[in-house]
């Protein structure tokens, strides 16, 4: 007998990752990595114009280019349109999605109207220059105020002026009254720009058609194989959902872009079938800037009702949010549930009444990304928060102090529709937040630099935020317009080595499943890190589940596997009892062994237990082999993680130029599987938010021509733009899942956006700027310094 | 339409101390000679336009980014990709610190950035933090901040001058 070691618990501990050595080492397998025999390659042609009638597409002298196997336009394909997985609740959505190839008009820069297939990549893209587009131009529309005036151009013919749908939540009436009965009415706009999500991966997709059984085999990039596969069987391809295997390989990066069902994914699958053989798309960074779905894109106006003591009585809220030329697959629910029903934040306010249109333009479709619909939640109340301060005179941490919801109010109900916040307790993290800025200093040294009127402006940027994560229950998520389950799975096997394989329906992408998974399985089963491995990103093989987005990996999946792991340890305890001859009452369970109470010696480990479980020459009557478990977890609520981040900045009143001084975080994410893991996302996710707050921003001109078309013009923030972040934790764990863990993808992302804006704003306050709309770029900073300073230039 | 056969240039070239011949277009790309002809896909390709510097490779001793260079520029060069930088099974003490200090997350631009290390550490081998940061400027990540990768080569520099690692 092999007794196993006492081993530490894996779990709180900042292993470093499972995953990594193929990684740093050139062995990854990402999209274009794959080679299939006999492949063909895709290059696909894009409107040029924002919105233009198609009155022809000249295909013959792309057809006789050599190596070209086909050409097709919108006219040759007879499949659907892209279903609308996620609509606005309770109300019409006047429903438009893409066909696969664009027929009769094109509606945004970007939109696909016919591909070539060749032998080569090179091949495909040569003929592709070859296509003659006879595309009149219509006038177009990218604002969405703009969009919804009458006599602004008309996308689709079921949404009059342009509207998908208006929502509302809240209490209507309870929140005029409120603002007609305050002390302080602010009225704000605010724009939250819209965003490129820019993994460093662009998109691809491969297909593979099986004549002789009819089977399609597809490669995607996707943080939801599964729901791929659902959507494409289901609606799109019309075969069975077991004829069809999708198969996520290593995916760089994708902050939700990759979540949803694409035109150039149906059309590979198509394409495969039509020409017998396999065809590989594979997206340029110029096709992503123009056809990845984008983010964010609201235009909001704000009535705020206040008490002079800084109480918050009243919130109306107005949102415009720009959808693009066609509603993508989820694009419904990010404005309404996941931003409306979030506007409290961590405040209790008597009475929150929210009104959202969403807006058809000529732009790119717009969907989740990287937090999607909270970051822009989060940015309306703490921009709140200080423009309440600021009329008042009273410190912005005072404020939100005075609003808090308190921690013995929890499980607490905001009021606007969301399921209950699970837990929280939200002034120890400000506390924390504030001691380790040193804040009191900070703002004795700011009252010093007002007054020796020093050029560079010192401003301080507070953020407490909560977010909606574990996107889950089916039952809310479902009776919130979304047209599926979301739940996730989890299967555990015990193999008769002993090794265990864990098979998960979430689909990592950067987040290090591979190691957080594991430390779960292992300490929940005893064994050795080593010999877990986790498996997942491909649909035959792996247990339905709806992938990862929306923090709901670990909160969900990981529960999943908790639960599978906790019915192995069952079994084997009442196989050990049967082995050792004695009743199950008689055994003890912990670290991997089945022990008789009282005997010591008496053990046996889960290892011999998985092997007898396998070779089943002496089992229980009725026990059927194997230690094999499956979990669908459906979970009973969300979790909510929350926490306040300080950013301090300077801002140089002669260039308009402002900096990151520093940026302390103190984030709640209920219990830490991997601290290291954790600490990455919160600082890729900050940088992420930051990166909007500082320079970031998809610019199209008035009629939808997109100027931020390659990376020479989106920008994204480079290394040299930050200090080092200081990063701290309060522990409150989630009552919703075994393992208290609230989630952490996206916590960064939401909460350093309106940190950095507040700080900016902050600085410029003794100038009389109350809020200037982001990226707050040098240009644009310096503009308003000199339009409130009344400086010539 | 009738197209000119196009005249395939021949190119000689060492990668990872392997000679490596070929006849390629003119209009080639090294990075597709690397990923494509010689099927070390470690290499990636981010962007359209020299900026994200997931490409990046050591070519005659320099880091360059291999989207920028033609394969028949490269004719006579010696290049080292990430494939080439383990030694003996051995890992290089840059892509150590990347794992050691959670450099990576997605692994896109982690080739990448581990060639511009090898690059800035070979001239600077005790870099401040912002002389890091600034050596980095060129390679987008969008995952991790940053944070981690300054401390992954903070990590390797140390390694790299026989002294423990600094870690916090």
């Amino acid at each position: 007998m092999v007794a196993v070691e006492q081993q530490q618990p894996y779990i709180g501990r900042a292993m470093k990752r499972k995953e990594d050595p193929r990684f740093i080492t050139g062995r990854g397998n990402y999209m274009d990595d794959i080679v299939l025999a006999n492949m063909t390659h895709a290059a696909i042609v894009r409107s040029p114009y924002a919105h233009a009638t198609i009155r022809g597409i000249d295909t013959s002298a792309a057809e006789q280019m050599p190596g070209v196997v086909g050409v097709f336009t919108g006219e040759d394909i007879d499949l659907p349109p892209l279903p609308y997985a996620w609509q606005a609740a309770g109300v019409e959505n006047n429903i438009n999605t893409p066909y696969t190839l664009a027929k009769g008009e094109a509606h945004w820069v970007g939109d696909p109207v016919a591909v070539v297939v060749a032998e080569t990549l090179e091949q495909a893209r040569d003929a592709s220059d070859m296509i003659e587009l006879d595309l009149v131009e219509l006038p177009g529309v990218s604002d969405a105020e703009k969009a919804v005036q009458p006599g602004a151009p008309q996308l689709h013919e079921n949404a009059p002026n342009n509207i998908v749908f208006s929502w509302n939540c809240g209490k209507k009436e309870e929140t005029e009254q409120g603002l007609r009965d305050a002390e302080i009415v602010i009225r704000q706009k605010l724009r939250n720009q819209r965003m490129i999500a820019t993994p460093m991966e662009n998109r691809g997709a491969i297909a593979q058609y099986a004549a002789g059984t009819e089977e399609f085999t597809f490669w995607l990039s996707s943080q939801a194989p599964h729901v791929h596969r659902l959507v494409m069987a289901a609606f799109i391809l019309g075969v069975p959902e077991q004829n069809i295997r999708v198969i996520a390989p290593d995916l760089g990066g994708g902050f939700g872009a990759k979540i949803f069902m694409y035109q150039e994914y149906v059309l590979v699958g198509w394409l495969a079938r039509k020409l017998g053989r396999p065809v590989k798309w594979i997206e340029t960074r110029s096709e992503a800037n123009a056809a990845t779905a984008q983010g964010r894109d609201h235009i909001t106006e704000l009535e705020i009702g206040a008490t002079r003591d800084g109480k918050v009585t009243a919130l109306r809220v107005h949102t415009l949010a720009n959808l693009g030329a066609y509603l993508s697959t989820a694009s419904g629910g990010i404005p309404t549930t996941l931003y409306g029903r979030m506007l409290a934040g961590v405040y209790k306010i008597p009475a929150i009444y929210c009104e959202v249109q969403g807006v058809f333009t000529n732009t790119a479709m717009v969907d989740a990304y990287r937090g999607a619909g909270r970051p822009e939640a989060a940015y309306v109340i703490e921009r709140v928060m200080d423009l309440v301060a600021n009329e008042i005179g009273m410190d912005p941490a005072e404020v939100r102090r005075r609003n808090f919801i308190q921690p013995d109010e929890f499980p607490y109900d905001t009021g606007i529709g969301m399921l209950p916040y699970d837990s929280g307790d939200y002034e120890p993290a400000l506390d924390k937040a504030l001691q380790m800025i040193g804040y009191d200093e900070l703002r004795a040294e700011q009252k010093r630099r007002r007054e020796s009127g020093d050029g560079r402006l010192l401003g301080i940027g507070l953020s407490s935020y909560v977010e909606v994560c574990g996107i889950a229950p089916t039952k809310y998520i479902t009776s919130e317009g979304w047209g599926a389950g979301l739940f996730e799975s989890a299967n555990v096997k015990v193999h008769l080595s002993g090794k265990v394989v864990v098979t998960t329906g979430s689909m990592p992408h950067g987040q290090g499943h591979e190691t957080t998974f594991a430390q779960v399985a292992a300490d929940k089963l005893g064994v050795p890190i080593e010999d877990i491995q986790l498996k997942f990103g491909d649909t035959l093989g792996t247990p339905f589940g709806y992938g990862t987005y929306g923090s709901r990996s670990l909160t969900v999946g990981g529960e999943a596997i908790v639960r599978s792991t906790n019915k192995i340890v069952d079994k084997a305890r009442r196989l050990a009892a049967h082995m050792l001859e004695v009743d199950v009452e008689d055994i003890e369970w912990s670290n991997g062994k089945a022990t008789v109470k009282g005997s010591p010696d008496q053990v046996k480990t889960i290892q011999e237990i998985a092997l007898a479980a396998a070779v089943p020459v002496n089992l229980p009557d009725g026990m059927e082999p194997f230690l094999d478990e499956t979990t669908y977890y459906d979970p009973p609520n969300c979790t909510f993680p929350f926490g306040t981040h300080v950013a301090v900045v300077e801002v140089d009143t002669t260039t308009g130029n402002s900096e990151l001084i520093r940026y302390v975080a103190v984030d709640d994410v209920g219990n830490i599987v991997n601290p290291l893991v954790v600490a990455g996302q919160l600082q890729g996710g900050i940088v992420q938010g930051l990166g909007q707050a500082m320079v970031e921003g998809a610019v199209y001109d008035d009629n939808g021509q997109l100027i931020t078309s390659t990376l020479m013009e989106y920008a994204v923030p480079h290394a040299d733009q930050f200090p080092m972040f200081e990063l701290d934790h309060t522990v409150t764990p989630s009552p919703v899942n075994e393992l208290g863990v609230k989630g952490a993808g996206e916590a960064g992302t939401i909460a350093s956006t309106p940190a950095y804006v507040n700080a900016v704003c902050d600085a410029l306050s003794p100038l009389g700027i109350h809020h200037t709309d982001m990226p707050l770029t040098a240009p644009r900073l310096w503009a308003a310094i000199q339009n409130a300073t009344g400086d010539q230039a | 339409m009738a197209t000119e056969p196009i005249t395939k240039q021949h190119v000689s070239i060492t990668v990872n101390g392997q000679k490596r011949e070929a006849d390629v277009e003119p209009r080639r790309l090294l990075v597709h000679f690397i990923r494509e002809d010689l099927g070390l896909t470690g290499t990636h390709v981010g962007c359209d336009t020299s900026q994200c510097g997931a490409c990046t490779i050591m070519m005659d001793g320099l880091a360059v980014k291999s989207c920028t260079v033609l394969a028949a520029q490269a004719d006579g060069a010696e290049i080292t990709t990430i494939e080439g930088l383990a030694k003996d099974g051995e890992l290089h003490p840059i892509q150590e610190g990347f794992w050691e200090e959670h450099g990576l997350q997605c692994g896109f631009c982690t080739p990448g950035m581990i060639m511009t290390t090898v690059d800035l550490l070979q001239r600077n081998p005790n870099p401040s933090e912002s002389e890091i940061r600034h050596a980095i400027d060129g390679n987008i990540c969008r995952c991790t901040g940053y944070q981690h990768i300054v401390k992954s080569i903070q990590y390797a520099a140390n390694k790299m001058a026989g002294q423990p690692s600094g870690d916090d």
